[in-house]
């Protein structure tokens, strides 16, 4: 396929990443880093559970979620049974696959995947109501989050032509 | 598909100007490419496509993390030495096909 070129193409992504299961967090990382590695500018912004992949005691942990994921299936494709998910160690299990596969695809861990974008000039923040709410400091935050700011501060950045803002 | 006289070589290019047969690749070709894109090529450049080159005739599907894991140069500089789209320019500039890896 042959993909037609935008004549006015893309300057600038703004990324919001609201929720904090891996394959959400992931969904965050992977546009904004598609987009550096366009020449795109990307700015990111991490709010309520989305936290947790700029927070350093959790970011390395992140789950995929086994209850209420109608999604999910077993290894093989069978349909994945909710009553499974409630049993002790099959989220830590599931979430472990995950990891797995994505690293088979060259998917980096959450904590390179963020250095990369910002190699890339990315910038990384984290949302001021949310930080409160969870009583975060920056000190709790990920090294490289260039600040906690509002909502009106992240929109403040996201002006300017061709710029789109992502909700993931 | 286009063919188009780079450094003094007839080479064959698709539509968005990458390589479609790589063996038609040399180091003037290279120059001439990475001028047009406002790159002037050190040696650290031609490690970096010497890499690329050497991968994709290895089969492997290349990604800025792949470069950055190559030991030649972290993903910081190769989006310092191929500003502005660092796999796609360099891939472009080593004469491989365009990287069709989304990370």
């Amino acid at each position: 396929m042959t993909i037609k070129k935008e004549e006015n193409p893309l300057k600038k992504v703004c990324v919001i990443c609201a929720k904090g299961s891996i394959e959400d967090v992931y969904a965050t990382l992977v546009m904004a880093n598609g987009a550096v590695m366009e020449g795109i500018e990307a700015k990111v912004f991490f709010t309520f559970f989305g936290l947790d992949a700029i927070t350093k005691n959790r970011m390395k942990k992140l789950k995929t979620a086994t209850l209420g994921n109608p999604a999910m299936r077993m290894p093989g494709g069978l349909p994945f049974p909710s009553l499974l998910g409630v049993l002790p160690g099959v989220e830590a299990g599931v979430s472990l696959m995950m990891k797995k596969g994505m690293e088979k695809l060259d998917i980096p861990p959450v904590e390179e995947f963020l250095e990369m974008i910002i190699a890339g000039g990315g910038e990384i923040y984290a949302c001021k109501m949310a930080a409160e709410m969870f009583k975060l400091e920056k000190k709790d935050l990920w090294d490289e989050v260039i600040d906690i700011i509002t909502v009106g501060d992240f929109y403040a950045m996201c002006g300017g032509e061709n710029t789109q803002i992502i909700f993931t | 598909m286009e063919e188009k006289t780079i450094a003094g070589v007839k080479v064959a290019l698709n539509e968005e100007g990458y390589f479609t047969n790589p063996e038609q690749w040399n180091e003037e070709i290279a120059k001439e490419i990475a001028t047009e894109e406002g790159i002037e090529l050190n040696d650290k450049h031609f490690e970096v496509l010497n890499f690329l080159r050497e991968k994709f005739n290895e089969g492997e599907v290349l990604s800025i993390r792949k470069v950055g894991n190559s030991g030649i140069v972290n993903i910081k500089e190769l989006y310092q030495l191929f500003p502005g789209g660092p796999l796609k320019k360099s891939s472009r500039i080593a004469g491989i096909p365009k990287p069709s890896s989304c990370v």
